[in-house]
């Protein structure tokens, strides 16, 4: 007897949104799916999640062994180490952080970090997201340089939160750029944060979400079942729950003492150079399952894991 | 809530001048503005003016379909007015309505399932409105078997469980009967038929007409109604029915949520 297998329709569904335009050689799409992640028996998933990998403006002092090995030394060169992610890490597009302007740290200036972005800008093709040092002053000072260097090339600023919106917003209306909508683990004030951006006349299609989530152990469960609700809400035609979701899985992983302890300090936890990554990719694929449309990662061999299951989960090769 | 705009009707005196007349000016802006309210379909009536009611529906459909593609219920009691709003509105639209007495079944079920379009289907027969929800399920279920009968799908039956004015002697138990028959509703089949109402006959001829619709309203929501035929641009009654969307945790919670839900 043939297998009807049971689907559910779907009032709504997620904007379609375009990253990258002007000098970038290449574009990503995300968004656009009528149904939950990777059902496609059931409604459209037209576009698969995609890969950024994250690049700092200045180096990690105290970089995991594993990350060390893979990255070498273009750790203290952003355009470099964006050109490796690219050409020999496969990423779909660069997360540019630039943790160097924190006023607590090195107070980099905003014209630094503009010829920071500048390089970045010209080693490679792909997409970028533009993201600041999360100090609400520094940042409404150094996003407006960075986002008008870039203007034109359609890249995502981060990010803007329900006490601190308005700079990001014009920034993006003003140099054609997207913008990173981010709560702190709260659907509510992402829908609140979502309808203050579009009160700036930011338009729906060019906002993605972010929840501050963190890394496998660090409460992860909570983080998957925001992104679940969050997706249903759009899927029942709620317009302004309707943007795709981006989550920050590689800093929030290496943060934790389980990808980073070193085998000699906790040998039953095996092989650092395998836990590493593994952690990364699981918290990743995780994430893939919630719904999550942009993942920012660090590791490559995390990165080939998650590419290898998306590919699979959207039926190309096993 | 599936909300069905009411104004395209040639009872209100805009719109039936605006018929007399011929004037689309007017009939677009009533089909935009009830969209922009929050209407998911428009109620397209004739209204008693028009002489020739085939030719008022399809001029109304017509002149409606230059701005928008949105699903119109064709509201008419004769069928070949229904029919010829059907065939012009596509298969998104909506049939609006059929009584349940059999021989009127049998007439726009087959409709229905030509078009591939939703019907809405009234708790009446040639006896008249039930008294109580028992004489309504009954109705409704003959509505069920012949909807079957002619494989139109049930998600696409809508029932109206007919509700009288409120102020009419000795039918002061009909709204209760209604929200029963809501609830009753839901159990006869699987998937279950939708539920909508003709909302506004609850507070004709009363002294707080939008007062006892968002009231009512609110109330058959809770009972689990689908969708109601109402004015959307009554922001009050809008406001009740997004508030009461939410507090059936049928949205997310933000402190701007009547206006996220009017974007």
């Amino acid at each position: 007897m043939a297998f009807d297998m049971p689907t559910e329709r779907w009032s709504g569904k997620l904007n379609t949104v375009t990253i990258g335009a002007g000098t970038r050689t290449s574009t990503v799409t995300v968004g656009g799916a009528a149904t939950l992640p990777f059902l496609r028996f059931e409604a459209e998933m037209p576009s698969a999640p995609a890969v950024a990998m994250e690049v700092l403006d200045e180096p990690l002092d105290d970089l995991p062994a594993s990350l060390a090995e893979q990255l070498g030394d273009v750790v203290s060169d952003p355009a470099a180490w964006a050109k490796k992610c690219v050409e020999s890490f496969g990423a779909d597009l660069i997360c540019l952080r630039f943790v160097g302007a924190n006023p607590e740290g090195k107070d980099k200036s905003p014209e630094d970090c503009k010829a920071v972005l500048q390089s970045v800008l010209q080693a490679v093709g792909v997409p970028l997201i533009i993201w600041g040092c999360g100090n609400y002053e520094k940042d409404n000072n150094l996003i407006p340089v960075l986002s008008q260097a870039a203007a034109g090339e359609r890249c995502v600023l981060g990010s803007a939160v329900q006490d601190n919106y308005k700079t990001i917003a014009a920034c993006s209306l003003a140099d054609g750029h997207l913008v990173i909508g981010e709560a702190p683990l709260d659907i509510q004030i992402q829908k609140q944060v979502n309808i203050l951006l579009t009160d700036m006349g930011v338009s729906p299609d060019n906002i993605i979400m972010y929840q501050t989530t963190g890394g496998l152990g660090y409460g992860v469960e909570y983080a998957y079942s925001i992104m679940e609700r969050t997706r249903l809400a759009a899927l029942s035609g709620d317009k302004m729950m309707s943007m795709p979701m981006l989550a920050v899985v590689g800093s929030e992983c290496w943060k934790t003492k389980e990808a980073r302890l070193p085998e000699s300090v906790a040998p039953e936890w095996g092989d650092a150079a395998v836990r590493g990554p593994l952690w990364e990719a699981t918290t990743a694929n995780l994430f893939l399952h919630g719904g999550t449309d942009i993942l920012v990662m660090w590791h490559p061999q995390a990165v080939a894991q998650v590419k290898k299951t998306v590919a699979e989960l959207s039926g190309e090769g096993a | 809530m599936i909300v069905i705009g009411e104004r395209l009707n040639g009872m209100f005196k805009d719109v039936g001048k605006a018929i007399v007349e011929g004037d689309p000016a007017v009939i677009r802006d009533l089909a935009q503005r009830q969209l922009d309210a929050g209407a998911n379909v428009l109620d397209v009536n004739v209204g008693p003016t028009a002489e020739d009611a085939v030719g008022a529906m399809k001029w109304l459909v017509e002149t409606i379909r230059e701005v928008t593609e949105a699903p119109l219920a064709i509201d008419s009691t004769k069928f070949d007015v229904v029919r010829a709003g059907v065939e012009r509105a596509g298969p998104t639209s909506m049939i609006n309505s059929t009584p349940g007495d059999e021989a009127r079944l049998d007439r726009y079920m087959p409709l229905a399932a030509e078009f591939g379009c939703d019907i809405i289907a009234l708790t009446i027969d040639e006896k008249g409105i039930p008294r109580d929800a028992n004489g309504r399920m009954e109705i409704a279920m003959r509505i069920v078997e012949k909807a079957m009968l002619n494989g139109v799908d049930l998600e696409r039956i809508y029932i109206d469980p007919v509700i009288i004015p409120c102020n009419v002697p000795d039918a002061g138990h009909h709204p209760g009967e209604v929200l029963e028959t809501i609830r009753q509703v839901k159990l006869i089949s699987d998937p279950p038929p939708k539920t909508t109402l003709g909302l506004s006959n609850v507070s004709q001829g009363t002294s707080e007409r939008h007062l006892i619709n968002r009231t009512y309203l609110v109330m058959c929501l809770a009972a689990g109604l689908d969708s109601a035929i109402v004015d959307p641009l009554d922001t009050e009654l809008m406001n009740a029915v997004t508030t009461a969307e939410l507090l059936m945790n049928q949205s997310v919670y933000c402190d701007d949520f009547l206006r996220a839900h009017r974007r």
